[in-house]
């Protein structure tokens, strides 16, 4: 309907500028009459095109300012051999970089700590979520509880994840009662261990709420007519529920594995500088890069972790397109 | 039959507490040690925190304590009248995050309209970047954040961060979702009228989605408050580091002074929180995928 009514007005519009253009033709305008408005002789697809620009510019402006270009300059020193000189190099800085004994112990320190801590994040804040949903007292008080680690400092995190495992920490003491020995968790093997509940702790809340949204959309008849037909709850929670909930699921996979990048935040005000070894990570190691001012590094490393995010974007996307038909359909 | 269900949901109910236990103890911990005097403070976390390596790996064990012997406001006093030092830090959070906040929200909110009434190759392809950009982690933007804040001289002032996070994509995305729920046809209907398209934005589009609005500015707010990254890398002068830095470089002597401060820090978002948590989840829900 209204598609008829834009194409009616379009075409009329045309007309009355095919007509102006006649009169042209036909008899000079008198000087000092109105001249035809340009705004109202463009085309209502350029028109639209200026609007939204007007409306976009600002934040699009501070985007390409702040971002964008920026962002070409480091893809630009990332093929260079210095920022003065400039002498194009094409991959030696990437061949570099991947000999680098500090980036590869950084960056497998961090895909190690993803690969653990998103696979837990993701199933038990879908365990928390599927708990939420059954008829339990204090519910949304629970749910307050679990979301309340978005606000505390990180400052404060840090002390108390150090008072529980330091070496005389609350958590040797606690193992000392079954008579384990003490270590110092963090310039342990354990170590990693010690950042993933850091990191579940601060994100299962935020993941939960994902899948309880996610929860709330499976069409309610679906569960009551398998319930009807004699499904169990483990088949209607596998056959149904996870189906439905795959693409939230591929999103909060994508999601943690971005916020485990972050976790980089603790783990500095936990160790500083220079951690043990298990901890080096691939944020360490841009801050130090940057301390010595090596751009042709740091812009080597910027581009190849921003290809890989890429890529999983990417992957997130397609994804979506897929499962998201699937269920749709 | 009926009983083993109301076990399950009890054994349910006692998990849930267990963790509920687990994740506001961190924050309990702050609040109540905050009330402590700094011997008690030394008496108990003295193994911990202690500067000589070599007694600590000898002594005992910490005493992690959830109520103060003794109620003292000591350490409040000590931070907040003693010394302006700490307010002078927590005036740096408030004036990095809220200007961050409100212009944040506002250039968005005009972008997100943009999105949502215009539809196109184009406009889809620069949403479609915006959601790449939102995504990216802090190591990817951090050098390309240096480099222009180099560029315009304005490294080490509080420029430097408020003004790339004034463009964060983030907000962009959120609100374009929520504003591409408002039925076509109230737009429509509009421009029947003769409505302007900023007439459109202001008085339909906005008042819809104020909820939203707010939610988005809550989340904005907790993420930079909590900021870490950005002022270690961009301003590096101590005088106009936020609160959030400096607390994590408070001397290992002085834990209780350092307990206060947090819990002081942690009063503007905790009330934001506990006045917003329904528009918060709100909010975090929507965010639940990345197409709009």
């Amino acid at each position: 309907m209204i598609y008829l009514i834009r194409r009616g007005e379009r075409s009329s519009r045309r007309c009355e500028a095919s007509m102006k253009k006649i009169k042209i033709k036909f008899h000079k305008p008198a000087p000092g009459t109105l001249k035809p408005k340009k705004w109202d002789d463009m085309e209502p697809k350029t028109r639209d095109l200026l609007r939204s620009l007007c409306f976009l510019c600002p934040s699009l402006l501070g985007v390409i300012i702040f971002f964008v270009l920026p962002f070409g300059v480091v893809v630009y020193y990332s093929f260079t051999s210095s920022a003065v000189s400039g002498h194009f190099v094409f991959l030696k800085n990437f061949v570099e970089l991947f000999h680098n004994k500090a980036f590869l112990i950084a960056a497998r320190n961090t895909l190690k700590f993803s690969f653990t801590a998103v696979p837990l994040a993701v199933i038990l804040a879908l365990g928390l979520a599927l708990m939420l949903e059954a008829r339990i007292p204090l519910k949304s008080q629970f749910r307050t509880f679990f979301l309340s680690p978005m606000m505390v400092p990180v400052a404060s995190v840090v002390l108390i994840w150090q008072v529980i495992f330091s070496y005389g920490g609350t958590m040797n003491q606690f193992l000392a009662i079954f008579g384990a020995d003490k270590i110092d968790w963090l310039k342990s093997d354990y170590c990693l261990t010690v950042i993933t509940i850091l990191f579940l702790w601060k994100n299962l809340g935020y993941n939960m709420i994902l899948f309880m949204a996610g929860l709330a959309n499976i069409p309610k008849e679906l569960l009551e007519v398998a319930a009807v037909e004699g499904a169990t709850p483990s088949y209607s929670l596998f056959a149904i529920k996870l189906r439905y909930l795959s693409p939230t699921i591929l999103f909060v996979t994508i999601l943690s594995m971005i916020n485990s990048f972050k976790v980089f935040r603790e783990v500095y005000l936990l160790t500083g500088d220079y951690p043990y070894e298990g901890l080096y990570m691939l944020q360490h190691f841009m801050n130090n890069t940057f301390n010595s001012l090596d751009y042709q590094k740091l812009s080597a490393a910027a581009v190849v972790m921003a290809l890989f995010m890429a890529g999983l974007i990417a992957l997130l996307f397609y994804a979506e397109d897929r499962f998201g038909k699937d269920v749709e359909g | 039959m009926r009983k083993k269900r109301y076990f399950g949901r009890f054994a349910m109910f006692i998990l849930c507490a267990v963790f509920a236990v687990a994740f506001l103890l961190p924050t309990v911990l702050t609040i109540t040690n905050s009330f402590m005097t700094e011997s008690e403070i030394t008496a108990n976390y003295g193994p911990v925190f202690s500067t000589d390596k070599t007694q600590s790996y000898q002594s005992g064990f910490v005493n992690l304590k959830l109520i103060p012997d003794k109620v003292s406001f000591t350490q409040y006093i000590n931070g907040l009248i003693r010394s302006p030092d700490y307010l002078i830090k927590f005036w740096n959070s408030v004036i990095l995050v809220v200007p961050i906040v409100i212009f944040q929200v506002a250039i968005a909110s005009v972008a997100a309209y943009a999105f949502t009434r215009w539809r196109g190759k184009w406009r889809a392809f620069i949403f479609f970047f915006y959601v790449i950009l939102m995504l990216m982690p802090y190591q990817v933007t951090l050098v390309p954040n240096f480099l222009v804040s180099k560029w315009l001289g304005i490294i080490n002032t509080r420029w430097a961060i408020v003004l790339p996070g004034i463009f964060a994509p983030f907000s962009v995305f959120l609100l374009t979702k929520y504003m591409r729920r408002i039925p076509y046809s109230l737009i429509e209907a509009a421009k029947m009228e003769g409505a302007g398209e900023w007439y459109i934005f202001t008085r339909i589009c906005m008042p819809q989605c104020r909820a939203a609005t707010y939610s988005i500015a809550i989340l904005v707010f907790i993420d930079y408050w909590n900021m870490v990254e950005q002022p270690l890398i961009l301003l590096n002068d101590p005088d106009k580091q936020p609160l959030s830095i400096f607390l994590s470089q408070i001397n290992k002597g002085e834990i209780g002074l350092a307990f206060a401060m947090a819990t002081i820090y942690m009063i503007p978002s905790l009330l934001l929180f506990l006045h917003g948590e329904e528009y918060l989840v709100e909010g975090i829900a929507n965010s639940g995928s990345v197409k709009g």
